[in-house]
């Protein structure tokens, strides 16, 4: 379907860059000079570029996936010659032209890649049988034990922490928390470690860290309880419980086949891992899903999704009541310009879907939400996004209001309303995507 | 935000969050679940509440909302323009990553010239992309004004909720109001009377570009009142649009208590060949300056003054020489700088400038003459005095040091006009070559005239053939990639071959001289590129309704003036 020449935008294009070196340098080889041979047709782009050797990279795209090959040794996906490649696709001048035909080395890979992705839809879902169910089981069983095993212990733990008061919690300072959190990474039950270590921080975090640390704890001590009993529990619920807690889960929900709108894609790093977020919204299902991907730290995830286009394609569900997670399954054709915007809703609505998604997963931070009609409103040192005609307002993450994205949203808006997508929880509102009045394309705030 | 009510049968939140900081060993929660030892009833009481706490949430009272941007009544940019804009300024992040340039464009070094046509053809910039171009215009006060006219009002508007941003509203009159209408008299006199210092000054300047009568009559009005160096300033800006009807302003204004202020307005009276303080340098000049008739060709005899009188001091000339300078020769330069240069074909025996430069001048006194008649050609802008002292461009003593240094022939060649510039600058790379070429290059029309283009181009040419490396030219190089026609791109094809080495070339030079025409060539072709984008859609799709018919009309405006 892009071979009627849909190209996307430069943004959309730079949007894809893995960070902003990349970005620069994609930028810098978006021009003709060093490209020959380029070209673009049956869903890709293709060139050779011109570097320091003597021999010309050969760069190629999967506009479907989309993915990305190039002979240069860079480790980044994208790496700096498909970026720029991409960027002289979409300038549409002339320099990258409809081909019938890419040249052998370009159709290999995409061939090779193509036929893969055909063998693992015909294999039924690519969830190829365990090799020993029965060993499989014991496996899951003992890491069950383990996990029986640490939650029971941080009960106690938690148990400690309340009777002595979390005044003194904070005396004993960061240690505490990272070496509970070690013990949870022993007990398999990476959730919890996870939480724990968040936990370490909140006492640092500022005025009222004790009611904050409270409802940490309680909730901590919640999802205990709920593994613990989890037998008692609903299974949409017991399966919400396990994916808290970290446990392996495939998303075998039935295949969702829908023209997916990407709504917003963003990194958050640590130390070890990048986790790369791509909000989807299904212009026919009116659902929204989230995929979720991750690559080593430093580095992005391969997975990149352009903003405001949409991809036809099927998403399958992970289980559990009130998760939104999906797997990106089958995709029928390359991501394309949509025009689409979601509907949107008031800033009291959104607060009304974040408690409703509560009551299926007590756990949620937040939830993703379009609001309509809402106005960026400085309120002392915070933010707010306040109705335009009503006077009710949801404040700004602290996140959010530090991050550049707060000043793309307020140029945009310029005092007038606009259509905003992003999540919202208790913490408040983190803004993610925009859209102007009227028309305009979608404009990426993170 | 905030929660909703506690349920009466319920302990407070409060409370549980008191328990849970003392300890529950210290202070036993009262009205907890019993059965279940107490931190773990405190704990599910905590993980009810929360839960509860979350779901009842509420928006919170909006706070006043900002004033509307005001309207940017400008045509949005074509997609691939703003595409290419996102691309220039994305390369700022960074840019000083140091190492070699490589074979690809410095982005960032286009944005200027992607600015002011953008702002020629009268664009709006995308509100999305206003924050990045402030921050350019933040870390570079050079792109300021171009990047400010083009962010428009809404910028201004932006700009007050960061302060890092504040300097647009400073360069800005009035903080994003803006200067008064031409015809709003009242307006005008209320700014000038009641207005911050730079707002003061920008009415100034903008009336001066208007209306000058105008802006020297509501400068001589509070003239006596303001401060020394706030008149010093003022002053400044009569500089444009200078003309005799400024005659006897500049003239009270030589009788000031501050002598920088006396200073400037001498200058610009002398700046005025019609003057009364011109003729009277005038007469004092010739005074010093004879023509020898005596001798066969005659010679040009200088007697420099011996004192600096009351009068000479009161016109603007500075008695004390800066250190190392003899007094009378000091006196001299000021007072033939001064002097209308119309005065100097009489009083030299009717000869004309071309004539007067090439007549010898006896007891070493030339290089103090012509000095001094160069900073006359350049204050009073004339053109023919200016092609005199640059001479011919191929003459020898014209790449040396001669009478007339580089920064001074830069200076001289902007009295002419564009195109004999070009020419002028052409014959003496043509003669000279690239390595005193940087300063004059900087005063030539963008894009170089084409025999200016070939002459630069060729010189590289020699140059790598010479077997130095390219870096040696890398100030000429990056100035060509500005400024250089995109048209000549075709012709430099020929260079971008790696040639082979030859034995007195330093080594490897031959590969990095490719990369630096390489880097040019697609420099220049991405200048085109972008010049292409920013041409307006022929369907029309982004004009303003009823422009449709004025496109070419747009285009030969001027460049939109800065706020």
């Amino acid at each position: 379907m892009t071979e009627q020449g849909v190209r996307w935008t430069a943004d959309q294009v730079l949007a894809l860059a893995p960070d902003a070196a990349s970005r620069k340098a994609g930028g810098r080889l978006g021009t003709a000079g060093p490209w020959s041979g380029s070209g673009s047709g049956k869903e890709s782009v293709w060139g050779l570029c011109k570097g320091s050797g003597s021999k010309p990279y050969q760069t190629v795209i999967d506009l479907t996936g989309p993915a990305y090959r190039c002979s240069c040794p860079s480790r980044k996906f994208p790496c700096k010659h498909a970026l720029g490649l991409l960027l002289l696709w979409a300038a549409d001048d002339g320099s990258v032209p409809v081909r019938a035909e890419p040249p052998e080395w370009a159709e290999q890979w995409l061939t090779g890649r193509r036929d893969r992705a055909e063998d693992k839809r015909t294999e039924g879902g690519g969830s190829a049988p365990a090799a020993d169910p029965e060993a499989a089981r014991r496996r899951a069983e003992r890491r069950a034990e383990r996990v029986t095993a640490g939650a029971t212990e941080l009960e106690q733990r938690l148990a400690d922490l309340l009777r002595g008061g979390l005044a003194a919690a904070e005396q004993a300072g960061y240690g505490l928390w990272e070496e509970t959190a070690a013990r949870m990474v022993d007990a398999q039950a990476p959730g919890l470690a996870a939480r724990v270590r968040d936990l370490g921080a909140i006492p640092a975090s500022g005025a009222g860290w004790p009611a904050r640390l409270l409802e940490e704890c309680a909730l901590l001590h919640l999802l205990d309880q709920g593994w613990l009993r989890r037998e008692a529990l609903p299974e949409p619920l017991a399966a919400t419980v396990r994916s808290r807690l970290g446990l392996p889960a495939s998303a075998d929900g039935p295949p969702e086949r829908d023209r997916w709108l990407v709504l917003a894609q963003y990194d958050t790093a640590d130390t070890k891992l990048t986790t790369r977020r791509i909000w989807l919204y299904g212009t026919a299902s009116h659902r929204t899903r989230l995929l979720l991907s991750y690559g080593p730290a430093g580095r992005a995830p391969e997975l990149s999704l352009p903003v405001g286009l949409a991809l036809d394609a099927e998403l399958s569900a992970y289980p559990g009541a009130g998760q939104l997670r999906a797997a990106l399954g089958e995709r029928f054709g390359a991501p394309v310009p949509a025009g689409l915007r979601p509907p949107g809703t008031s800033t009291a609505e959104a607060l009304a879907r974040y408690g409703t998604a509560l009551r299926e997963d007590p756990w949620l931070e937040s939830v993703p939400v379009t609001l309509e009609q809402v106005v960026p409103v400085p309120d002392g040192e915070q933010w707010q996004l306040a109705d335009a005609e009503e006077d009710a307002a949801l404040p700004l993450t602290r996140a959010a209001r530090s991050r550049p994205g707060l000043w793309r949203l307020l140029a945009l808006s310029g005092g007038a309303p606009v259509t905003v997508f992003g999540e919202c929880g208790h913490r408040g509102f983190t803004p993610l995507t925009a859209w102007r009045e009227g028309d305009g394309e979608a404009v990426p705030l993170c | 935000m905030h929660g909703s009510a506690p349920r009466p049968d319920t302990v407070t939140w409060e409370d549980l969050v008191t328990t849970a900081l003392l300890g529950t060993d210290r202070r036993p929660p009262a009205r907890l679940a019993p059965g279940r030892p107490a931190p773990v009833a405190l704990l599910d009481a905590a993980a009810g509440a929360t839960v509860r706490r979350r779901a009842g949430l509420r928006a919170a009272r909006a706070a006043r909302r900002p004033d509307r941007a005001p309207e940017d009544p400008r045509p949005p940019l074509p997609a691939a323009a703003a595409g290419r804009l996102t691309a220039l300024l994305a390369d700022r992040s960074g840019g000083a990553s140091g190492g070699r340039r490589g074979s690809s464009p410095d982005l960032m070094e286009l944005l200027p010239q992607w600015l002011a046509a953008a702002n020629a053809h009268g664009y709006a910039a995308p509100a999305q992309a206003l924050p990045a171009l402030l921050d350019a215009a933040r870390g570079r006060t050079d792109l300021r004004p171009a990047a400010l006219a083009f962010a428009g009002p809404r910028a201004l508007w932006l700009a007050r909720f960061n302060p890092d941003w504040r300097f647009a509203l400073r360069s800005a009159p009035g903080g994003g109001a803006a200067l008064p209408d031409p015809g709003d008299e009242k307006g005008i006199r209320r700014l000038w009377e009641e207005g911050l210092f730079a707002e003061r000054v920008a009415l100034l300047g903008a009336l001066r570009a208007r209306t000058p009568a105008l802006a020297r009559e509501l400068l001589a009005g509070t003239w006596p009142t303001e401060r020394a160096e706030d008149r010093l300033l003022f002053l400044d800006s009569l500089r444009s649009g200078l003309s005799a009807a400024d005659e006897p302003f500049l003239e009270k204004a030589l009788g000031d208590r501050s002598r920088n202020v006396r200073a400037t307005a001498a200058e610009l009276l002398s700046a005025l060949p019609g003057s009364a303080l011109a003729a009277r340098m005038a007469v004092r000049a010739t005074a010093c300056v004879a023509l020898d008739r005596t001798g066969d060709p005659p010679v040009i005899v200088v007697e420099a003054p011996h004192e600096c009188d009351p009068g000479m001091e009161r016109d603007g000339v500075v008695a004390t020489p800066p250190a190392g300078r003899g007094e009378r020769s000091w006196w001299l330069g000021q007072l033939v700088e001064a002097a209308p240069l119309g005065t100097w074909p009489d009083r030299l025996g009717g000869r004309g400038a071309r004539e007067i430069v090439a007549l010898a001048v006896a007891d070493g006194w030339q290089g103090e003459l012509h000095a001094a008649w160069c900073r006359a050609a350049v204050r009073q802008r004339d053109a023919v005095w200016s092609r005199a002292l640059l001479g011919s461009p191929s003459a020898p003593e014209a790449g040396g040091p001669g009478a007339v240094s580089l920064a001074e022939r830069a200076k001289l060649l902007a009295a002419l006009e564009a195109e004999e510039r070009a020419e002028w600058v052409a014959g003496f790379i043509a003669t000279h070559g690239l390595s005193e070429a940087f300063q004059l290059l900087g005063v030539c029309a963008v894009p170089w005239a084409a025999p200016l283009g070939r002459a630069v181009v060729d010189a590289l040419n020699i140059a790598r053939d010479a077997g130095s490396y390219p870096w040696s030219f890398s100030g000429v190089m990056g100035l060509a990639e500005r400024c250089l026609d995109p048209a000549e791109a075709a012709r430099l094809e020929g260079l971008l071959a790696i040639p082979d080495e030859r034995e007195d070339a330093a080594p490897g030079a031959g590969g990095y001289w490719a990369e630096a025409f390489q880097r040019l060539v697609t420099t220049l072709r991405l200048r085109a590129a972008m010049a292409d984008e920013l041409r307006p859609d022929d369907s029309g799709a982004n004009l303003p309704p009823g422009s449709a018919g004025t496109r070419r009309g747009r285009q030969d405006r001027p460049a939109h003036p800065a706020p």
